[in-house]
């Protein structure tokens, strides 16, 4: 991913309405904006304004059906952050660990 | 309203390569097994043509048939779970891969839909797409996959 697209789902990330609308598609895929606008006290335009963010962030795909354009949850980016994240921080640390954890169960075998 | 009566997800990635190159990974049984955490893809590639997925060990994972072959563009297989019977029993599905130049790479949508409410199968290979298209990303871009087999 590259430096500029990683900047915009964490952008993203960042919103709290946002992330509350990534878990209602997480929870019910492929909604429209009337149906994503439903039980929340945000307006339409501010929806339809999370909504477009979320696109350009590659976190929502939207697919025309007929009349209607359908929202859904794209995990891809999420996926591949936590991919570059995870290998070059945790990785290290996880090796380290079960490098100790065969250095003592070793000893204590011996 | 959502479709009451079908279950589907759409995937996005994009992929910093050519529409030709990318094709070809999608294609290639040896660059797919790359990929697709050892899998192999067997198939006659053309529309009508036989199409499956094998586990490393043989077995048939998924098998179906190609109902959109246009090179660089559109790929469409009539997706058939043969591995597990609860699978199986909810019968056909359609994945569909389309391919669209971005910029200075390809904007790569799966699309896998089944005709019923809450699948299991939907809910099965949603989960297991986000590993095999990052792989991919990474296997073109930089030469490597992040994880080759399922731990």
């Amino acid at each position: 991913m590259q430096a500029d697209a990683s900047d915009d789902v964490f952008k993203a990330l960042a919103d709290p309405s946002r992330r509350r609308l990534l878990d209602r598609l997480h929870a019910t895929d492929g909604q429209s904006l009337g149906d994503l606008c439903a039980g929340l006290t945000m307006t339409r335009q501010a929806v339809a304004k999370h909504l477009a963010i979320l696109e350009a962030a590659n976190l929502v795909v939207s697919k025309r059906k007929g009349r209607e354009k359908l929202h859904f949850i794209n995990p891809i980016p999420i996926h591949e952050i936590a991919e570059r994240w995870i290998s070059k921080f945790d990785q290290p640390r996880l090796s380290a660990l079960s490098a100790l954890k065969r250095s003592l169960e070793g000893e204590n075998h011996d | 309203m959502t479709d009451a009566d079908k279950s589907s997800f759409v995937y996005v990635t994009f992929v910093k390569t050519t529409p030709d190159r990318l094709w070809d990974a999608l294609i290639d049984p040896d660059f797919v097994e790359q990929y697709w955490l050892g899998n192999r893809i067997e198939a006659e590639w053309k529309v009508g043509g036989s199409w499956k997925i094998l586990f490393p060990d043989g077995r048939v994972a998924d098998r179906g048939e190609i109902v959109a072959f246009e090179p660089g563009e559109r790929l469409g297989i009539r997706w058939l779970n043969e591995w597990k019977p609860e699978l199986n029993a909810e019968g056909y599905s359609i994945c569909t891969m389309e391919l669209e130049p971005v910029g200075e790479g390809v904007k790569l949508t799966v699309t896998h839909s089944i005709e019923r409410a809450d699948s299991k199968l939907i809910a099965a290979v949603s989960g297991g797409w986000p590993l095999i298209l990052s792989n991919l990303k990474s296997l073109i871009e930089t030469g490597s996959v992040f994880m080759a087999r399922k731990a």
